[in-house]
């Protein structure tokens, strides 16, 4: 099968205007006949079937949470980007698509990610027009500032809840829509299985969380809006309900998988602290605006930070990245701290942390306050204590969140920080219309694989997420259904839906039938440690290859002996997790799989036996310069497809931040 | 920071469904460390409870940083326990110390029927804010960002407000029951910023009407849902919400 991804002809700067002048559409009272089903309820999700219930067409919607309120888009901190250039730095739509093409290691493709940057000025308006309460200047006007791999200040931010304020957003218009019969809300129910027909989606199967009963629900199209991956590495950033089901399903019934490999690895989050650790926290890429990152000059130095004095400390990303400094992007700062760390000069009781220091943010914002009140003789004190209130207003939940899990006040110690998994580049393989390659089903946002490359930018999720679904799928889900008016809804007697229904069950059955001695979450922290090891921010041939075995051997471990407790139809978080986690192992495989066919670094896949003489990644453009679409053939057998990467605009040269 | 480990007693209500009665078990845990989560301490319970072949006990819980709203335990008589402005996810064990009990709930609300154990009904929230707690305007429809500016602070009190995660604590900790704590974030959410003027009167009205609708009690000014929030939601929101209503009473609600 050949993969064409139908990006428009002509200029980069017109493709989109192109495609919307002259795609097909759909009139009213056709899309009242016409159902939609998406899955997830996050910022594309939500801010999707919001967007299609106000355009007409019947929505039903999907969330295995209580309420689509808290998808875990909701914990995003830092902010969202966008080309306003309202502080007159220079920014532009070229730019953001510039940064964002440069900033995935030239792994994304131009007309997406120019359509993503064009349509990001919008998202801000329509925000702010939902009363999303984004941070102002004392002028009335929006505040913006810096994230990673940018020279501009284009993030548009609420404190560190930007997640939250936008969802909230997205969630309020999706209620209304509710309100107004528009969309049907299924909150507490989960996608188990995609329903194809004549070789189209038609419908899912999802299970009732409370009662565990399995339902048919049948659409003209599904959207597939359930977010990443990460939590295949046991520990992340995600919500412990994160999960690869809906889209691994939809993969095994022939939607190709784009890039699994590609993961990113946040560099500020709070350190593990020991075997009973469920979760890791972030610490906002928003932070390294002002917190400046270091580690001991000296090996093994035990001494706590306020004895360090300033010739003794190793500013490496300020060393190291002079141009960017402190805000390189993420898959740089990361594989900094590693390398750091592993040299001998982490700091903390596991050595597996850097500082990240806000003490002379402090005294310099200190500085301007007093020079604003017209204290020129202000002490020390005075300074610290007018520095701390500015800082506490950029950044005041994020430190109190750090108090809280560490017991220790970062206004007085440097925070310890140290990379985690954090989000997925990698998802189903979508065209420029965001659609699989299973004709009526689509992804959106973290679940697809489109606009990021190999490395993300810090404050583009929120910006896709939206994108796609406000200003994205409603205009290419109408160019497709404008085909299909003539297809009345399909009953879910069916016999497609019959045989999914039944294979559910069978798998349920199984599952529950095996009594092993093992715990599902003791499946999972294996699994977990298998892929950090092996396939996380270092990767070589030769481990990539043990990962795969071990993988393997885990499966049959997993099906034999996994111990679930309780009955199938009732509220039963065990044998939830048991599902989730027996894909999980499967979508380990694959991307171990992906990661040891691409064998250049890119981007947050970095292969130890691709580098620089400086220990940067070393890109391959000639063997590698493509979308590895991965097709499902059979149990542990998949079939590599590679969609060209073409640069008409941009010239992909070595990325430095140097 | 000293850290340390602990061995706990702990009291937690099961309940198998919504139409069983519940009742209160004994548990106990050992080698609990300091540094852990209170999630993650009932994490060693379940894997303990799994591993002699018993339920695990049922609670919500997501993102675990605070954020979701999920996580709703009533802790020694106190939702999300005893740290100020914390929710329960948040709550670490250096809180404890060796030998403690500690007693469990879920959130006890006729409005929140219990579903099993600890996981209750919370999706009145959302019919709350489905009828009206939004602003009707469709996407596409929106005007530049900057062209209308807003004081900074109004723009941050209605943060401030908007800061709400919907865990439903507020009516946890009032004795009434009362869910005025909840509408009246999003009633001062919206009704601080031009752009949620239009529908300001009728949304008043109609978040009330539903909060009544649902069961929630009424509000007496006791202030516990402002103790509890983990948020710090202002009681301030309610006397705005007061205000909004009876202006929207008197002046009709167009």
């Amino acid at each position: 099968m050949a993969l064409n991804s139908k990006i428009p002809a002509g200029q980069l700067a017109e493709k989109w205007t192109t495609y919307k002048s002259t795609c097909k559409l759909v009139n009213p009272a056709n899309k009242r006949q016409i159902e939609i089903i998406v899955v997830g309820t996050g910022l594309a999700g939500a801010s999707a079937a919001a967007s299609l219930g106000e355009l007409g067409y019947k929505v039903k919607a999907f969330c295995y949470q209580d309420s689509p309120r808290r998808a875990h888009s909701i914990a995003a901190q830092g902010g969202i980007n966008a080309a306003k250039n309202y502080q007159n730095d220079g920014d532009s739509v070229f730019r953001l698509f510039y940064d964002t093409i440069k900033g995935g290691d030239y792994r994304a493709r131009e007309g997406n990610v120019h359509r993503l940057a064009e349509v990001s000025t919008n998202i801000i308006d329509q925000c702010v027009a939902q009363g999303v309460p984004f941070a102002r200047e004392y002028g009335g006007l929006l505040s913006n500032r810096s994230f990673g791999g940018t020279q501009v200040q284009r993030t548009f931010y609420a404190a560190g809840q930007t997640g939250q304020q936008l969802l909230i957003g997205a969630y309020q218009a999706l209620e209304r829509q509710i309100s107004l019969g528009n969309v049907t809300m299924y909150a507490r129910h989960e996608m188990v299985d995609l329903v194809t027909i004549e070789g189209k989606a038609r419908g899912i199967i999802v299970r009732d969380l409370v009662s565990g009963e399995l339902e048919r629900h049948f659409g003209h199209a599904v959207l597939l809006c359930t977010g990443g991956y990460g939590n295949v590495f046991y520990l992340s950033t995600n919500a412990m309900g994160c999960n690869t089901t809906a889209i691994w399903k939809a993969h095994k019934k022939g939607a190709f998988f784009g890039n699994p490999c590609f993961t990113q690895i946040h560099p500020t989050c709070i350190p593990v602290s020991g075997d009973h650790q469920s979760k890791l926290t972030l610490m906002s890429e928003s932070l390294r605006n002002d917190g400046r990152i270091w580690v001991p000059k000296k090996q093994n130095d035990t001494r706590v930070a306020s004895e360090i004095s300033e010739e003794e400390r190793d500013y490496y990303l300020e060393r190291r990245y002079p141009a960017f400094g402190n805000l390189v992007p993420r898959d740089v700062a990361s594989r900094a701290a590693k390398e750091r760390c592993d040299a001998g000069y982490g700091v903390g009781t596991s050595k597996q942390a850097v500082y990240l220091d806000f003490a002379s943010a402090i005294e310099r914002y200190g500085k301007i306050e007093a020079h604003k009140l017209g204290k020129s003789g202000a002490s020390k004190e005075e300074i610290y204590a007018l520095g701390k209130d500015i800082v506490k207003e950029k950044y005041g939940n994020l430190f109190e969140m750090y108090e809280k899990i560490t017991g220790e006040n970062p206004y007085l110690v440097p925070m310890r920080i140290y990379p985690a998994v954090h989000y997925t580049m990698g998802g189903l393989w979508v065209d420029y219309e965001l659609m699989t390659t299973i004709p009526n089903l689509y992804a959106l946002g973290e679940a697809n694989f489109s606009d990021h490359g190999a490395n993300r930018l810090g404050a583009s999720a929120l910006m896709q997420g939206l994108a796609d679904g406000y200003f994205v799928v409603p205009y290419t889900l109408g160019n497709n259904m404008a085909d299909d008016i003539r297809t009345k809804a399909i009953p879910t007697s069916h016999p497609a839906f019959e045989k999914a229904e039944n294979d559910v069950r069978e798998r349920i059955e199984r599952l529950m039938s095996i009594k092993g001695k093992e715990s599902v979450e003791s499946f999972h922290k294996r699994l977990g440690k298998i892929m950090w090891d092996k396939c996380g921010m270092g990767r070589n041939e030769k481990g990539l290859q043990e990962a795969l075995e071990e993988i393997k051997a885990l499966r049959n471990e997993f099906w034999t002996n996994v111990r679930i407790p309780g009955e199938i139809n009732e509220f039963n978080t065990e044998l939830d997790k048991a599902g989730r986690v027996a894909d999980f192992i499967e979508l380990g495989e694959l991307m171990c799989m992906d990661a040891l066919n691409r064998k250049e670094s890119c981007g947050g896949h970095f292969r130890e036996e691709s580098q620089t003489e400086e220990g940067e990644a070393l890109r391959d453009d000639d063997n590698f310069m493509y979308v590895a679409a991965w097709e499902y053939k059979d149990e542990s057998t998949f079939q590599l497809h590679k969609e060209d990467l073409v640069y008409d605009v941009v010239h992909p040269s070595a990325r430095s931040y140097k | 920071m000293q850290h340390y480990n602990m061995n706990l007693t702990l009291k937690v209500w099961r309940q198998k469904n919504s139409k069983k009665t519940g009742n209160f078990e004994t548990f106990y845990v050992k080698n609990i460390s300091s540094e852990m989560s209170f999630l993650e301490m009932f994490d060693v319970l379940n894997e303990q409870l799994v591993s002699e072949g018993k339920e695990p006990i049922a609670f919500d819980h997501d993102c675990r940083e605070g954020i979701c709203g999920a996580c709703s335990m009533y802790i020694n008589g106190r939702a999300h326990g005893p740290w100020h402005q914390t929710t329960t996810c948040q709550l670490h064990m250096r809180e404890y110390k060796d030998g403690d009990t500690i007693v469990v709930e879920p959130w006890r609300s006729h409005s929140f029927p219990v579903i099993k154990d600890l996981v209750v009904d919370r999706s009145a929230f959302d019919r709350i804010i489905a009828a009206g707690g939004y602003v009707s305007v469709n996407t596409g429809n929106a005007v530049d960002a900057n062209c209308l500016p807003i004081e900074k602070e109004m723009a941050d009190e209605s943060f401030a407000a908007a800061s709400c995660i919907g865990c439903g604590a507020c009516v946890a900790a009032c004795p009434n029951a009362s869910a005025m704590l909840f509408v009246s974030a999003k009633v001062s959410h919206l009704a601080l910023l031009p752009q949620g003027a239009p529908e300001r009167r009728k949304r008043a009205l109609d978040m009330v009407h539903q909060m009544d609708e649902e069961g929630f009690g009424s509000c007496t000014n006791i202030g516990a849902c402002e103790a509890e929030c983990p948020k710090g939601i202002s009681l301030e929101n309610i006397a705005r919400l007061n205000r909004e209503y009876i202006g929207s009473m008197l002046l009709g609600n167009s």
